[in-house]
């Protein structure tokens, strides 16, 4: 969130960048996104949306508090596993939403208290925490994976009344979609209101020492408030939402798997840098905009760069399901070298 | 307001590189007195600042701030009673932050935070009234972050917000050394307007003898973490930067060599 002093003839050269830079993004994925069927579209902005807390989760941790933080590799899994064993318990699914946030939290709340009582580095104290919530998530599921195909979720009370109004509406085709588009919709409350939450803790007095603590920690001891605090505090309500989405996860692809928060922090980056270097948010409320869309942007460039299709001599290349990380990994390192040009001018 | 009794400050006791920083420091203050302290490096002027902060707790001796013994507070809770000011003007406030929201901690300086508020209107009215008098242009520019402001403006602000929760003793360690001396002179106005029109009890930390003479009532010069000459009164209206040259000769029998004091 940094800008120079010349600022009026920045913005003119940077909007131009980012017209450039999303025309380059069309060019090279544009085809495959218009071969991609419309479920697909609508799966990958549902999966974005509901990923879209971790992208939260990451910018309030990494920029806001400068604490990195790899938790979330554990607290993801850990709602996950929190909500599918409440739901195969028999549990109302909605009670999943707010245990899984104080599960996550709960995580947080030991990452931090290591990092600061111990005054263990953030990333090793983190890294201990999603060590131990492995088996913390064995132990929770009692198995490796549980699916919930069957069961109900947060979906089911809409389920069937969406899918008669869609036929109605749109004919039998509309149907296909029903699934799709419910998650979406049910998604995208659920984000908004979060945002709003978020974005109005921010403003509060509580919200600017969280922000100050991560920005000048000396500073805001010297004003008599305890840092330590500060980032127990925003540890717990970032892990909270990653906790949050792995519930909401969990419930949309139908299973909870206890490996399934590995490489979650590269989704994350992913997001809030692909976010920043579109959008250069220059307050909070901005900046959590554009990472929810960052997530969205991402999914939907995994999502056609899986139907891209590379001509060779002898056949050609397709990417398949476990090309995903290595195309995950490019994207963010193209992003963060994109961002890192933009700074240097 | 400040009583120091027989302040000692050992870094290192016993050790090769022991420190005896400070060597039985008596100081009282009285409230809304401005006192200057000068002193070769060395001298043990930031350690003394930072025994009274509550940085580390003397090795022995006694600090009371308003008649509380504070010794053995660590630096947060005593944060409500102290405003500092450092040299480097990055370090006194919050870049990535507004001025508005700079202002706003420091207003709360010591108080519970409330899941509330924050930056209000009425809170930006108050700021507006508050920076205006300053003649920086800032009132204009509460909502720019601070990253965007100059060091002089950065100095300014941290100074305001040492001073916006009227603490019982401001310290102020150098504020101006890493300015330009035309700010440097701005600076120093607005110091000594804010301290005057409050009232407040403040100690500054200065290599410029002559600033050191001409601000505040009282001066104070340090040598090997002694006190060796406090100056008041007629005595310090009539002192020269020669007179305290010579004076530091006569009470240490050898020649003040600090170059940044002399040049300074």
């Amino acid at each position: 969130m940094s800008q120079n002093k010349g600022e009026p003839k920045q913005k003119q050269t940077g909007w131009l960048r980012v017209l450039l830079a999303i025309g380059l993004v069309l060019l090279v994925i544009g085809p495959s996104l218009l071969r991609l069927a419309v479920n697909v579209w609508l799966g990958a902005i549902a999966t974005g949306l509901g990923f879209a807390f971790v992208a939260l989760g990451v910018y309030l941790s990494f920029r806001v508090l400068n604490f990195p933080d790899l938790t979330i590799d554990g607290s993801f899994p850990l709602g996950a596993a929190l909500a599918a064993t409440l739901i195969t318990a028999g549990v109302n699914p909605y009670w999943t939403l707010p245990i899984s946030f104080v599960g996550g939290a709960v995580a947080g709340v030991a990452t931090a208290l290591i990092a600061t009582r111990l005054r263990i580095h953030s990333l090793l104290a983190s890294i201990l925490v999603t060590t131990g919530l492995i088996s913390i998530n064995l132990r929770i599921m009692g198995r490796s994976n549980i699916p919930l195909l069957n069961t109900d979720t947060i979906f089911t009370p809409f389920a069937d009344s969406f899918r008669q109004a869609l036929v109605a509406g749109g004919g039998d085709g509309m149907a296909r979609l029903a699934g799709n588009l419910l998650a979406l919709l049910l998604f995208g409350l659920l984000v908004l209101g979060m945002k709003w939450l978020l974005d109005w803790v921010m403003r509060t007095e509580m919200g600017l020492a969280l922000h100050a603590t991560g920005d000048n920690p000396q500073m805001v001891r010297a004003l008599g408030i305890n840092t330590d605090g500060m980032i127990v505090l925003g540890l717990a309500i970032s892990n909270g939402l990653v906790g949050l989405a792995g519930a909401v996860v969990a419930q949309y692809q139908g299973f909870a798997d206890v490996n399934m928060g590995l490489g979650l922090i590269i989704a994350g980056l992913a997001a809030v840098i692909l976010g920043e270097t579109f959008f250069r948010p220059t307050h909070f409320a901005a900046a959590s905009t554009a990472v929810i869309a960052g997530m969205v942007l991402y999914r939907i460039a995994i999502a056609a760069a899986l139907t891209i299709s590379i001509p060779l001599p002898n056949g050609s290349l397709t990417l398949a399901a476990q090309d995903v990380k290595l195309a995950t990994a490019l994207l963010v390192l193209v992003a963060l070298w994109f961002s890192h040009a933009q700074k240097k001018k | 307001m400040l009583q120091l009794t027989n302040v000692h400050q050992i870094f290192h006791p016993g050790e090769v590189n022991e420190v005896r920083a400070l060597r039985g420091i008596d100081l009282h203050l009285t409230t809304g007195q401005f006192v200057t302290v000068i002193g070769s490096n060395g001298a043990g002027k930031s350690t003394l600042f930072n025994v009274i902060a509550g940085v580390y707790p003397p090795s022995q001796g006694q600090v009371m701030i308003d008649g509380i013994a504070v010794t053995t507070w660590p630096e947060h809770k005593r944060a409500g009673l102290i405003g500092r000011v450092f040299q480097d003007p990055l370090l006194g406030t919050a870049a990535s932050m507004t001025i508005a929201q700079n202002l706003t901690l420091a207003m709360l300086r010591s108080q519970p935070l409330r899941w509330r508020g924050g930056v209000t209107q009425e809170r930006i009215r108050f700021f507006r009234e508050l920076v205006e008098p300053l003649g920086l242009g800032l009132e204009k520019r509460l909502e720019t972050r601070v990253a965007l402001l100059s060091g002089g403006q950065r100095q300014a602000l941290t100074l305001l917000m040492a001073t916006l929760a009227r603490p019982k003793i401001v310290l102020l360690d150098e504020h101006v050394a890493a300015l330009d001396p035309a700010t440097a002179a701005k600076i120093l106005t607005l110091t000594n307007q804010f301290i005057a029109v409050q009232g407040l009890t403040a100690l500054m930390i200065t290599h410029n003898m002559q600033q050191a003479l001409t601000f505040g009532d009282r001066t104070l010069m340090m040598d090997g973490g002694q006190i060796i000459l406090d100056l008041a009164g007629d005595e310090r209206q009539q002192m020269t930067v020669q007179g305290l040259i010579d004076r530091f000769s006569q009470v240490r029998q050898s020649a003040l060599l600090d170059d940044k004091l002399l040049l300074g």
